[in-house]
């Protein structure tokens, strides 16, 4: 089973030369730090900034440069800042080539839900919703089930969505998994977990076909 | 040059009154006009319609104007931070309209750009939706969004000039570019206020035009919501 920077390392591996990124908040944050440094990667966070670095040393820091998730940042040379608008052209655009982020339940339909628990928890949807309905490149990074055991990973979303159809790929402590129209294609098991109990954290329809490989972390 | 200049804030909010409608500029805490906000604290106008990406947190941005209550209704697309605001929320004494980041950008803009609404991907089969008009663009589904009608636009600038230039500073630029000129009224508040003409008019993000009044703001905070640093390494 994988932890939180586990599955951020795996999802590093998704990553590609030449690619624009928009990371999310939480796990998605932490897959800068897994990237390979042979290739050359963006990434864009949606107040504003391209080229986003590590975070700054002590004493360094600037409230003029922060992340989406508020959280003080540096840029790296060819970085550029630019207002709210262009930067969901950028995203609406396509032109931002991957979209990584958690979710509090996926559904096999590709359905996604992660702002709000009605009369519960209302933080507000943010940028998630433009990123899920344009991006083509969708990966969500999520434990593969709730604080109380129950799947995170659908037949339907019982929560109010985010977007519909969007999800092609979820990465969990326990496996990969790509969104296909028959249901979620288990692709890879993490290090350690069975096929079995995969099976018994899915309510979704889980599709199995022939021996699953480990992941390769 | 037409002079947008005024000499404080209380003449930059001449005219604010109860139950309007505002955009503040700022992600977070940052670039937030501090100095409209602190104003609006103390003029003590109430029932406002809040156009802001974000609500503060409990004791600064947005949040100060929550605590007095008064704020009606808050437009946001993310509102995690403030506890008070949660729990106005909940209770039903604030009323609260979530839309999608990019949706609130673009209804700036498109206030600004003279559009009476834009379509958008955002949202689409979502409550986001729910009662608006949709439409199939080559096979695609979008939600028919309407540009915001506001009575003041609250925004901050690094750098500006007697024009109403404004030069943006960092990510603390976010919205602030897109509210410009999409309110009846424009306060900019800057950090420096430079002699016209020291602006270069090649890296001028905001043309004066767009700005009805400019100050030199008092005393700018900049607090970092989440100060997060690395150890240096020796």
């Amino acid at each position: 089973m994988l932890d939180k920077n586990g599955i951020a390392k795996r999802i590093a591996k998704e990553v590609q030369d030449g690619f624009y990124v928009n990371l999310g908040i939480g796990i998605p944050t932490l897959v800068a730090n897994y990237v390979r440094d042979d290739i050359e990667v963006e990434f864009q966070s949606e107040n504003g900034v391209l080229g986003m670095g590590p975070f700054p040393f002590e004493g360094e820091e600037d409230a003029d440069i922060i992340n989406a998730g508020k959280q003080s940042i540096t840029t790296l040379p060819g970085a550029s800042f630019f207002d709210s608008a262009l930067s969901f052209s950028m995203i609406r655009g396509k032109h931002v080539d991957l979209t990584i982020l958690g979710a509090m339940e996926v559904a096999e339909n590709g359905d996604i839900a992660n702002w709000k628990i009605p009369g519960r928890m209302v933080k507000g949807m943010g940028g998630a919703m433009d990123l899920v309905a344009s991006a083509e490149n969708i990966i969500v990074a999520m434990m593969h089930t709730n604080k109380r055991g129950e799947s995170k990973l659908l037949k339907a979303c019982s929560l109010p969505l985010t977007g519909v159809g969007c999800v092609k790929r979820i990465v969990t402590n326990l496996a990969v998994l790509e969104v296909t129209d028959q249901g979620f294609k288990l692709l890879e098991r993490a290090p350690g977990v069975s096929v079995e109990t995969i099976k018994n954290a899915t309510e979704g329809t889980l599709i199995i076909e022939g021996e699953i490989p480990e992941m390769d972390i | 040059m037409i002079n947008k200049k005024v000499a404080n804030v209380q003449d930059a909010l001449k005219g604010v009154s109860d139950n309007m409608t505002f955009m503040f500029g700022g992600f977070g805490l940052s670039g937030i006009p501090e100095n409209a906000i602190a104003q609006l604290v103390k003029l003590g106008v109430k029932g406002l319609t809040c156009i802001s990406n974000n609500a503060g947190v409990d004791n600064f941005g947005l949040g100060l104007l929550l605590q007095k209550r008064q704020i009606k209704k808050m437009v946001s697309s993310y509102v995690g931070e403030n506890d008070e605001f949660e729990r106005q929320m909940l209770s039903g004494e604030l009323d609260v309209e979530l839309i999608p980041q990019g949706t609130l950008a673009e209804r700036c803009r498109a206030a600004q750009a003279g559009f009476p609404a834009i379509y958008t991907p955002a949202g689409y089969g979502t409550e986001v939706a729910e009662g608006k008009e949709t439409r199939e663009f080559d096979g695609k589904m979008y939600v028919l969004e309407h540009a915001f009608k506001a009575d003041f636009a609250f925004v901050k600038a690094w750098k500006g000039d007697a024009a109403g230039n404004l030069i943006f500073k960092g990510t603390a630029r976010n919205f602030n570019p897109n509210m410009c000129g999409a309110a009846k009224i424009t306060v900019a508040e800057v950090e420096e206020m430079v002699p016209l003409g020291e602006l270069d008019p090649n890296q001028i993000h905001i043309p004066g035009i767009f700005v009805q009044r400019i100050f030199k703001g008092e005393v700018f905070e900049k607090r970092i919501e989440q100060r997060t640093v690395r150890p240096k390494i020796t």
